[in-house]
């Protein structure tokens, strides 16, 4: 499990591209793509956990991550923002400038 | 994602659920009733309209609610503890550069106690599929055409947040007081669905 507060507000981050069996709100137009930190939203027990009926399902942080349209689609000039539990991202490399 | 969500289904299989739990013994009938009026009572789109006026009328108050929008909330009356858990509340505004629209592309997240019950349309897979994907489109079906230089940014409430957008205040309003103002919010423009 990572650790608490793992991303800084413009970190960039990948979503897990995995495809877990069970319950998740990972939306599946956003994994495998990179976005950015916008803010952290403080720490919340893990969907995931709650659907299986776990006694004490793991608590993570939860982040709000800003995406560029063109990142998700291809084209577009607007942004989505998807509130990402720790778990579902990891680190990505920064842009080259 | 889930299909249509067809009210006369889902209220079927809402009942027989009911039943179930009560059955199993999981909760009580009474318990069930407390919780809906908790959480029903009261919600209503003039809720979202007084905070979007008091913001407009309140400088202060509306940076406290854009900084933290569940402790600016009590300053009318208001909260998010409705439900089961307190949720987190996001306010976006609206600029003149950015305009704000909210969608729950997993189901149907909404902030209830604000907005009152959720539009059908909300719901709709065609909604929540392409307001993602191409907004400018679906809002200018709405009626709402954005000039070019305004970008766009679409809130997907995936997890425990739910968002309400804080319209920009109309021109020549200036003589309202903040009553006034609030007649003129609607629930679509809370959404982003309308300009105000």
């Amino acid at each position: 499990m990572p650790e608490p507060a793992a991303f800084a507000a413009g970190q960039r981050v990948r979503v897990r591209a995995a495809d877990p069996d069970g319950h998740t709100r990972a939306p599946r137009y956003v994994r495998g793509h990179t976005g950015r930190v916008v803010e952290s939203q403080g720490r919340w027990p893990l969907a995931d956990d709650r659907a299986t009926g776990a006694a004490e399902p793991r608590v993570e942080t939860v982040y709000t991550v800003a995406f560029p349209a063109r990142e998700l689609w291809g084209e577009g000039t607007h942004e989505v923002t998807v509130d990402l539990w720790e778990s579902y991202l990891e680190q990505a490399a920064e842009e080259r400038a | 994602m889930s299909g249509e969500h067809a009210s006369s289904t889902v209220a079927v299989r809402v009942r027989r659920l009911e039943e179930r739990l009560v059955a199993a013994g999981v909760v009580g009938d009474d318990q069930l009733d407390a919780i809906l009026t908790k959480l029903l009572n009261g919600a209503s789109p003039v809720n979202g309209a007084r905070v979007t006026a008091r913001a407009w009328t309140d400088p202060g108050f509306k940076e406290r609610l854009l900084a933290d929008a569940n402790t600016a909330l009590p300053e009318l009356g208001l909260s998010m503890t409705g439900g089961i858990q307190e949720q987190r509340l996001k306010v976006v505004e609206n600029t003149t550069e950015v305009h704000n629209v909210l969608v729950c592309t997993l189901c149907s997240c909404y902030p209830i106690g604000l907005l009152g019950p959720s539009p059908s349309w909300y719901k709709s897979e065609a909604y929540r599929s392409r307001v993602v994907r191409d907004p400018r489109s679906v809002l200018a079906e709405f009626g709402l055409e954005l000039p070019d230089d305004v970008t766009v940014t679409v809130w997907d409430s995936s997890a425990e947040s739910r968002y309400m957008v804080l319209p920009r205040r109309p021109d020549g309003t200036d003589g309202l007081g903040e009553e006034e103002l609030a007649r003129l919010v609607t629930r679509e423009g809370l959404i982003g669905t309308a300009a105000v």
